[in-house]
């Protein structure tokens, strides 16, 4: 098939000067982007600190003030209820004025000094269970630190070593901060949303106002039509990238620990594949409703499933191998691969491959599906 | 002179439908041939069927010598197309839309410089390059339509009911480029319902229900086509009229005509009987004279000898 360049920057130029005058394609490209972080960053979080806690404190011995020091400088809990009965700490949970409440028997102290065992009790609202893992991790971690400290100090003295030690260490995210977690998905699925979300109505627009009809009478090839349609919005999308990576880095923080230009290829090749699947969502659609209907069915199943939200390990093996056949599962792992890992290509041969024949395969079945003819 | 267009027993159907029914006609190279017809008649098909849109379902057409059914794309670079809709971009501007045809058809620089001028000019659309199209009035988006689809110089014009939706003078300047292009050589095929835009062509052929009921030049078809007289009529009440002209026998036809009635009689049946017979049955004459048909006169016979046929 030939390829006049003409045709195809004509059809560039065309889709350029009518992005620049529709107000609300500028605001999908510009604002999606920045609000959906803003957004998904904050929102979505899954640490948890600074939680409200309420304090029953029967011991009157100092041991017990280093113990509640302990939880505070954990930054996880801030104690801002202190409680006199145990209905007081109840009724403090109840209303929700604090998730977790800390009791402290009576002869605490004095347990600690005579080398007995001593039991404090931590209650947990469990009606949010990420919030209540969190709170059981961190008191778990802090009672324990405690108490290797309180042994330690009779460890001088006895001389008697712990049979068993572990030593963990997390890497690429060692605060385990969600944010940095989230934010590569989310440059993902932000990229998928607006290319899908612009592409679908770049054909159907054009069935819908008659100018497609005017352009099938023209010389113009499927393929010229396809390219033309498809360069202005992987520029567009790799200026969404930009803006979306500028913003991980200078407003959260998330710093690229692989190649950036590394990162931008693989924009690029993924871009393919997103905007193949919003033309072919455009070619066979009749109308711009249809094309909108569809891209929603596409959107959700993407989010969902790409590992962006849910981790896939935990998905049932016949979701997991449905959430195979979308691109962004693939292009979220090389985004946390790069982002987080700092990954080079040859960890990400096989994302690489199936990037590039999932894009070449939407894009000739758009073409195929596209006809030059009305019936 | 060739032909511009020839096709034979030309069909489309449509599922059990038959949009176009076994037509033939040609179309001479520079001459304005019109495509007359009620709305659903099929003339649209036609035309998308000559321009590769629709494949026929039966039948043969030549373009400017190609095959509608092979050679599509040659035929694509030699026609230029404007449909009733004004396909032009409505959030560009003028000059963009030249740019974009200009562009979609590969003129040189230089070559679409010289065609903006000429088309800005002849559409009468200087000084309004930068205007968004969405805000140009009917009348100018329709020059500007057509424009785009004569930017690269085509030997042959489609327009699929041009006029539609723009004022009287609008569509009498319209025709005057029309004539322009045509006097210019291009060959000019038109689908109206407009009568009056009839008369402007060179040749009619008039379709109705997908069949090609009649084909001829304006003036042959007024007089040959119709096998008796036209009787004009001018009354106060037409309607009553025309239920008196159907009781008479030899009056074949009769209808509403402007501001009075046209009948339709055999050419035996002399003017004083039938004057007689109307003021017999007291109808107020101001006038009752013989007239050379028009096409409409022409087409309400055609149709209704056709639907005669269908009917047994």
């Amino acid at each position: 098939m030939k390829l006049n360049i003409k045709r195809v920057i004509a059809i560039i130029r065309k889709e350029f000067y009518q992005i620049k005058r529709d107000k609300r394609t500028i605001a999908i490209i510009l604002l999606m982007p920045i609000m959906e972080l803003l957004l998904f960053g904050y929102a979505a979080s899954t640490s948890v600190d600074h939680i409200s806690t309420v304090v029953f404190n029967n011991d009157i011995g100092i041991d017990s003030h280093e113990l509640l020091d302990s939880f505070t400088n954990s930054q996880y809990f801030d104690i801002n209820y202190i409680a006199y009965s145990m209905s007081d700490v109840q009724e403090y949970i109840d209303d929700g004025y604090a998730k977790a409440g800390i009791i402290i028997p009576p002869e605490y102290s004095a347990n600690i000094k005579s080398g007995k065992t001593t039991q404090i009790q931590l209650l947990v609202d469990g009606s949010d269970p990420t919030t209540a893992q969190t709170i059981l991790q961190s008191a778990g971690a802090i009672t324990q630190s405690m108490a290797v400290e309180i042994t330690g100090s009779r460890v001088a003295i006895n001389s008697i070593s712990q049979p068993l030690d572990l030593r963990s260490r997390v890497w690429y995210n060692p605060d385990m901060s969600s944010i940095k977690f989230n934010v590569p998905g989310l440059i993902g699925v932000i990229l998928q949303t607006v290319t899908l979300m612009l592409t679908s109505f770049s054909i159907v627009r054009e069935r819908e106002k008659g100018t497609l009809e005017q352009l099938i009478v023209t010389p113009i090839s499927k393929m010229e039509l396809m390219i033309g349609k498809i360069i202005p919005y992987v520029i567009i999308g790799f200026i969404d990238i930009v803006l979306a990576l500028a913003l991980s880095v200078f407003w959260f923080r998330v710093s690229v620990a692989g190649s950036i230009l590394l990162l931008l290829f693989f924009s690029v090749i993924f871009l393919f594949s997103a905007l193949g699947v919003g033309l072919l969502i455009s070619t066979v659609s009749k109308s711009q409703l249809q094309a909108m209907q569809l891209s929603m069915f596409m959107i959700m199943p993407n989010i969902l499933l790409s590992g962006y939200m849910f981790p896939r390990e935990a998905m049932p093996k016949i979701i997991q191998v449905i959430s195979n056949i979308f691109p962004l599962t693939y292009f979220i792992k090389v985004l946390r691969g790069i982002i987080l890992k700092g990954n080079g290509f040859s960890s990400l041969k096989v994302e690489f491959l199936i990037l590039v024949i999932f894009g070449m395969a939407v894009l000739s079945m758009a073409t195929v599906k596209f006809k030059k003819r009305i019936d | 002179m060739g032909n511009a267009i020839e096709i034979k027993h030309l069909t489309r159907k449509f599922g059990k439908f038959t949009a176009v029914n076994d037509v033939s006609f040609n179309v001479k190279k520079g001459e304005v041939f019109g495509f007359l017809g009620p709305n659903g008649s099929g003339k649209t098909t036609v035309i998308r069927m000559l321009m590769g849109l629709i494949s026929p379902t039966s039948g043969k057409g030549k373009v400017l010598g190609y095959d509608i059914a092979k050679d599509n794309d040659k035929i694509k670079e030699e026609i230029g197309y404007m449909s009733q809709k004004f396909s032009l971009y409505e959030d560009l501007t003028v000059e963009e839309n030249l740019d974009f045809y200009g562009g979609i058809y590969g003129l040189s620089k230089d070559k679409l410089a010289i065609k903006k001028k000429e088309i800005l000019k002849m559409a009468d659309l200087k000084g309004r390059e930068k205007m968004i199209t969405s805000n140009l009035s009917g009348g100018w988006k329709q020059r500007l339509a057509l424009g785009c689809a004569i930017i690269h110089e085509p030997k042959i014009l489609f327009l699929d009911e041009p006029t539609g939706g723009v004022d009287p003078i609008a569509r009498r300047n319209f025709w005057d480029l029309i004539y322009k292009l045509s006097e210019e050589g291009v060959t000019i095929l038109v689908t109206t319902h407009y009568m009056d835009e009839a008369e402007h062509c060179n040749t009619i052929g008039f379709i109705y229900y997908g069949n090609l009921l009649t084909l001829d030049t304006p003036n042959n078809m007024r007089e040959k086509a119709i096998d008796g007289d036209i009787i004009e009529i001018k009354v106060n009440d037409t309607l009553k009229t025309i239920e008196i002209l159907k009781t008479k026998d030899k009056v074949r036809e009769a209808s509403v005509y402007g501001a009075g009635v046209h009948a339709l009689v055999e050419t035996d049946l002399p003017l004083t009987e039938l004057e007689h017979y109307l003021i017999k049955h007291e109808i107020g004459l101001s006038s009752i004279k013989k007239v050379k048909p028009s096409l409409e006169d022409v087409f309400i016979f055609l149709v209704n000898e056709e639907n005669k046929n269908v009917a047994p």
